[in-house]
């Protein structure tokens, strides 16, 4: 895919097929260390030894409209031509974490490309029947940017986060947040 | 200077939302978006996005979800609008610069626009 961003919006659909109820999303880029991985963890049904063996198989999936799932192949390729890899924790009844590194200054690496939407996307979409909560950190270095969907939820006291406002402040939001990691020091705005 | 935003500008949101009595205009409608793999690549995100833009532009309630591959990946971005009482419509291939007709259209005037649908399952069900 063109963005890293993408491939993510991926992978955390599959931890809502998973019937994961929370999820966290840790981007982490070590300048310094020439490296950027991607962290999904879910608390969704996992897999079996089995089929963390074949996760990266494109050929394996649990779908039953085809015999192909690509997600994971995609990324897995994606990092092993950027001097990295993927690797797939799980524990069958407990949860997943699937792991992406990159060589950061790799040529080949694609960019983050727009996380903002692909936080939107997936935070947005009205799961009323599947609720996931998203806990989201960002690192690059030795800045940080974090939230949780539960703490805002809990601000909101009922009020949807499809609400027009709410929409449109989260929007504002992560993209402050986005823009505030990869400011260099000296720009870095003073204050709260 | 950026606005700085916080978890301190949602109590306002909420208190103002609390106080705001307009009736947006509820459609009944259900909205699928294609999320899969293929979804995903052939631009969905962007898709999806269009439509949450035109629903709130225009004032219109509507329940926004996804949905994983459904073996058609070619046809993607696949849109699946669903009305009570009336077939469920798919619309196949559906760009960014599409959404706002299909919503006006399908949702405002109740016109399908035919030309962009791959799919009808009847309202009766499968």
């Amino acid at each position: 895919m063109r963005e890293l961003s993408l491939h993510i919006l991926d992978i955390l659909q599959n931890s809502v097929e998973a019937g994961a109820s929370q999820v966290a999303l840790t981007i982490d880029e070590d300048l310094p260390g020439d490296r950027l991985s991607v962290v999904v963890t879910d608390n969704g049904r996992g897999m079996d030894a089995g089929q963390v063996a074949r996760a990266t198989d494109p050929f394996f999936t649990t779908r039953k409209t085809r015999h192909v799932g690509l997600g994971l192949p995609l990324l897995s390729a994606a990092a092993q031509h950027c001097g990295g890899g993927l690797t797939v924790q799980s524990t069958s009844g407990a949860g997943t974490m699937v792991t992406a590194t990159f060589q950061h200054s790799h040529i080949d690496r694609a960019p983050l490309g727009n996380i903002r939407d692909t936080l939107l996307a997936f935070v947005l979409t009205d799961s009323v029947d599947r609720p996931c909560e998203l806990s989201y950190r960002h690192r690059v270095d030795d800045k940080t940017f974090a939230f949780g969907t539960a703490e805002i939820r809990a601000e909101l006291d009922g009020l949807p986060l499809s609400h027009p406002q709410v929409r449109n402040w989260l929007r504002e939001f992560i993209a402050e947040g986005e823009a505030e990691v990869y400011k260099p020091e000296a720009e870095t705005s003073d204050g709260g | 200077m950026a606005k700085i935003k916080s978890l301190e500008d949602l109590k306002k949101i909420r208190e103002d939302a609390q106080k705001d009595i307009k009736v947006r205009k509820d459609t009944g409608t259900r909205i699928i978006v294609g999320m899969g793999t293929c979804g995903i690549a052939a631009g969905a995100r962007e898709t999806m996005h269009a439509i949450m833009e035109e629903l709130a532009k225009r004032e219109i309630e509507a329940n926004v979800t996804t949905v994983g591959c459904v073996g058609t990946c070619v046809k993607e971005p696949l849109v699946d609008i669903e009305q009570a009482g009336k077939p469920r419509i798919t619309y196949g291939n559906v760009h960014p610069d599409m959404v706002s007709k299909i919503i006006e259209e399908h949702l405002i005037n109740g016109k399908v626009v035919n030309e962009w649908v791959v799919g009808r399952l009847d309202a009766s069900g499968i």
